[in-house]
């Protein structure tokens, strides 16, 4: 049954042998190390941090790619979206055109062999690789999202922390600047921003949204500010004659950077979606800019007959936002101090021996 | 306290007053709602640009324009508001009240769906911590996060209800299937219950059997043409009702709260064909809401006859026995609905629709008919928006609930002896809903203005689709009503959040700091 007895599910953990394992693991580490460790020791974010990094290289060397405007570095894949290859027409089924030339079938199965083709993704309404769309797209919502989540995460923490730490006027006054903020939906703030500057593209939308994407960090940066400049480091610091600087820089901020990272993973990907839902309703990123949101919306009602123009799209858009969440959640466990690591039973059992064992020598 | 919400909603007001004011300078700075009049061929161009110009006070620049506007919305304390007139020359007001109705009905059912089974399926994989069930839920979860609403929505239609609609033209479910259900459901209330490894298996077995006899049973008697329940299986549902509700709220050790629920069960049998004659004599909402009424009337009655002492948990428990089994009867009455309602033309068979808040064609002379129309049109915008904002609820509530399982009154509880049902359902549970009340209050507010892609999606006509309207036709004053209404309510909401954390959790002082 759902309420069983106390078993080690409902346990806390906190028995002085558990206690004893967590603390011999950190001994003699600094905090970055011990949030490393912890962090590696969670399978599915790191497995999420190399599909994210695997991702962006593979969507940023895909096509070509001007640097500063000058050097143009040439992508490894043959089209660009603006290349009109012919349009693949009479061997895809049920008489659509343009469909996927890639084929995971091996040739002894039957099929065609496995490879890529000229268009792994199919081509669009006139004929344009549709992996190449997909790639740009990518390329969109990925800056977007780190745009959103640079600009929104400094813009939360300072905020947070000066009104955290000075309080009294400062406070009030930042508070209920956030407060006005808060006030405009997100989504109003976005579609009036996109409709009318959507088409300067994806960066300045990013851009905008950033600048409204901050106040949840600010609260919680704050609340953290508020809490850590009570503590007893802080006064040690303060009687020890440390400035305000170096108060809020090198003692409150490293205690409250678990925080700042884990809201910022989970700003970003919201951003991602946020930029799609814009895009799909019309008010983010427009034509003949590409993005994620914008091929699904273009292609929803293909769906039936072309489905793969539906399928690619969101299926890069969830890969991107799903590793974000989980580094987002394994960063959350590894910044927690009351996190602690699932005990495994072998470790149980062995610090149960060594406890007999001292109390049979005592 | 009286004084700080005073002062809050002094403050508040203020912040309104100017992220009106900037909202509307930005959007009346950001196009030109005479535009397209402008490059118009039509003769009498200069005649409808200057009416609309006087209509919609143009020629005053928009600081100023803004004072106009506000001065009708100040018409809210003197009880005559006056939103203003949308670029066609409607009231504001009067698309407002058509609106808000539409998007209620759309968003309530997926928001109370998705706080229930997100807080109950939160509480179990705290409970489970680290157990497979909480890991597949935690995947779950991420992944309903990461869905563009759209894009599920677009899935939604092209897999549930065209192959839905298909089915029904030959309901024979195939074997695969039934294996494939049964498959399913054994593996879900296997993880769930868990525990040993013998009850494991019995609960894999067991509901794994009984799913898949169901569905072979429902696809042999063609169901699913003609569903209903019949009084013997609601009262049967009725029974399982009284003894879950029981044992969650009060424990089954307690036999005047198990007498009064089954009680309710008993009558709920007996009223089996008087409250039909009622739905079919007296269909309406009146009536339901009045057996309702009557159904808690009772149930307090029985409460009162059965119990000697501490009455009002057992009062609670079977009301909510009343209520919920009175609900069956509901169901089943709208499953004899189906039937006749796909043999209509404006139906013909295909009941799930894609798009659009009601049949047109479906007239309106039979209340059971137009309310089940509203339903099924409700299935799927409810479904998308139900998973993906569950997922949220789930990862708080699990989060708060481990948070509270470490405190040390948890401890002190456990030490005092009491049962782990009473530690986690009074003590665990009742301290996780004091932050998720806060959340909850919030998202309701948020639900008027928040549905602004699914409406699109699904093609409902509610706020949504009002303010893409007014952002895409630079209709001011629409627009602005939109962003009052919404920005009023999510104001409100966090202002009565604040509140009720005070009142709920005695530990936060009200009015203290900013």
């Amino acid at each position: 049954m759902i309420f069983k007895k106390k078993s080690a599910a409902v346990a806390t953990g906190d028995t002085s042998g558990e206690n004893a394992i967590a603390n011999k693991e950190v001994e003699g580490l600094s905090q970055g190390q011990i949030v490393r460790r912890r962090f590696f020791r969670h399978r599915a974010a790191v497995f999420s941090l190399g599909v994210i990094l695997f991702i962006a290289v593979f969507v940023f060397t895909a096509l070509d790619f001007k640097l500063f405007g000058i050097w143009r570095i040439h992508g490894w894949w043959k089209w660009t979206i603006a290349d009109i290859p012919d349009l693949r027409v009479g061997d895809c089924p049920g008489g659509t055109v343009g469909c996927p030339t890639m084929s995971l079938r091996p040739k002894f199965l039957g099929g065609a062999g496995i490879g890529l083709g000229d268009h792994p993704f199919g081509q669009d309404d006139i004929g344009r690789d549709f992996f190449a769309l997909v790639m740009k797209g990518t390329q969109r919502s990925l800056s977007v999202m780190v745009v959103i989540g640079s600009i929104g995460g400094t813009l939360g923490t300072v905020i947070g922390s000066i009104s955290g730490f000075y309080r009294g006027k400062v406070d009030a006054i930042l508070m209920r600047f956030t407060d006005f903020i808060i006030t405009i939906p997100a989504i109003i703030i976005g579609s009036v921003v996109g409709y009318h500057y959507g088409n300067l593209g994806a960066i300045f939308l990013a851009f905008y949204l950033g600048l409204f994407a901050w106040t949840g960090l600010s609260r919680l940066v704050r609340g953290e500010f508020l809490t850590l400049r009570e503590r007893e480091f802080v006064d040690a610091a303060r009687v020890a004659g440390a400035s305000n600087r170096r108060i809020i820089f090198k003692h409150i901020l490293p205690n409250a950077v678990g925080v700042i990272i884990v809201s910022v993973t989970l700003l970003m990907s919201g951003a991602i979606l946020l930029e799609t839902a814009l895009s799909y309703i019309g008010f983010g990123v427009v034509e003949p800019d590409v993005s994620l949101g914008l091929l699904i919306s273009k292609y929803q009602d293909a769906f039936t007959t072309r489905p793969w123009l539906f399928w690619f799209p969101g299926l890069f858009i969830i890969s991107i936002a799903l590793s974000i969440n989980f580094i987002g959640d394994g960063l959350r466990d590894a910044f927690d101090p009351r996190q602690r690591r699932r005990i495994s039973k072998k470790e149980r059992q062995d610090s149960a021996i060594a406890r007999k064992l001292a109390q049979a020598n005592d | 306290m009286l004084a700080f919400i005073l002062r809050r909603l002094g403050i508040l007001t203020v912040i309104l007053f100017g992220s009106s004011f900037i909202l509307y300078n930005l959007a009346a700075l950001s196009g030109d709602p005479l535009a397209d009049l402008k490059l118009s061929s039509d003769p009498n161009r200069d005649f409808l640009i200057a009416s609309l110009t006087r209509e919609l006070q143009l020629d005053v620049p928009p600081p100023a324009r803004y004072f106009l506007w506000i001065k009708g919305i100040f018409g809210i304390f003197l009880g005559h508001p006056n939103f203003g007139k949308a670029r066609d020359g409607s009231l504001v007001s009067h698309s407002l009240a058509l609106a808000i109705p539409v998007t209620i009905r759309l968003v309530l059912t997926a928001t109370i769906l998705a706080i229930i089974m997100g807080i109950a399926i939160g509480i179990i994989t705290a409970l489970r911590q680290y157990s497979r069930f909480d890991y597949a839920m935690t995947f779950v979860s991420f992944l309903m996060f990461s869905l563009p609403v759209f894009w599920v929505a677009v899935l939604l239609k092209a897999y549930l209800a065209i192959s839905f609609n298909n089915f029904l033209k030959n309901p024979i479910v195939p074997i695969g299937w039934i294996i494939g259900i049964g498959l399913a459901t054994a593996v879900f209330w296997a993880s769930l219950i868990g525990g040993t490894r013998r009850t494991f298996w019995i609960a894999f077995g067991a509901s794994g059997i009984f799913a898949a006899a169901l569905v072979a049973t429902f696809s042999a008697t063609g169901w699913f043409l003609n569903p209903s329940l019949g009084p013997l299986v609601i009262f049967a549902l009725s029974i399982g009702i009284a003894y879950g509700v029981t044992q969650l709220s009060v424990g089954l050790t307690n036999r005047a709260a198990l007498k009064s629920s089954l009680t309710m069960s008993a009558l709920t049998l007996l009223s089996y064909y008087p409250a039909n004659w009622v739905f079919s004599h007296h269909p309406g909402t009146f009536p339901i809401l009045a057996m309702a009424i009557l159904a808690i009337v009772f149930a307090i009655v029985s409460g009162l006859a059965f119990s000697k002492i501490d009455r009002l948990p057992i009062i609670r428990t079977t009301v909510l026995t009343a209520l919920l089994s009175a609900g069956l009867l509901l169901v089943d009455k709208f499953m004899r609905t189906w039937q006749p309602y796909m043999q209509t033309d404006a139906i013909n068979y295909r009941p799930v629709p894609t798009v659009g808040q009601r049949s047109d064609l479906l007239g309106n002379d039979n209340w059971w008919l137009s309310s089940l129309d509203i339903i099924t049109h409700l299935v799927l915008p409810t479904l998308a928006l139900t998973l993906i904002s569950f997922a949220g609820y789930i990862r708080f509530s699990r989060g708060t609930l481990l948070d509270v399982l470490n405190q040390d009154y948890i401890r002190t509880a456990r030490a005092k002896g009491l049962s782990e049902r009473t530690v986690i359902m009074r003590h665990a549970f009742r301290n996780t809903m004091i932050p998720l009340t806060t959340i909850i209050v919030v998202d309701f507010a948020g639900i008027i203005g928040g549905a602004l892609i699914t409406e699109n999606v699904f093609g409902w006509s509610g706020m949504g689709t009002l303010f893409r309207n007014a952002l895409f036709g630079f209709d001011l004053n629409l627009l602005m009503g939109v962003f009052f209404v919404t920005a009023s309510l999510s104001v409100l909401a966090n202002l009565i959040a604040d509140l009720l954390y005070s009142v709920l959790d005695p530990r936060i002082r009200v009015g203290s700091g900013g």
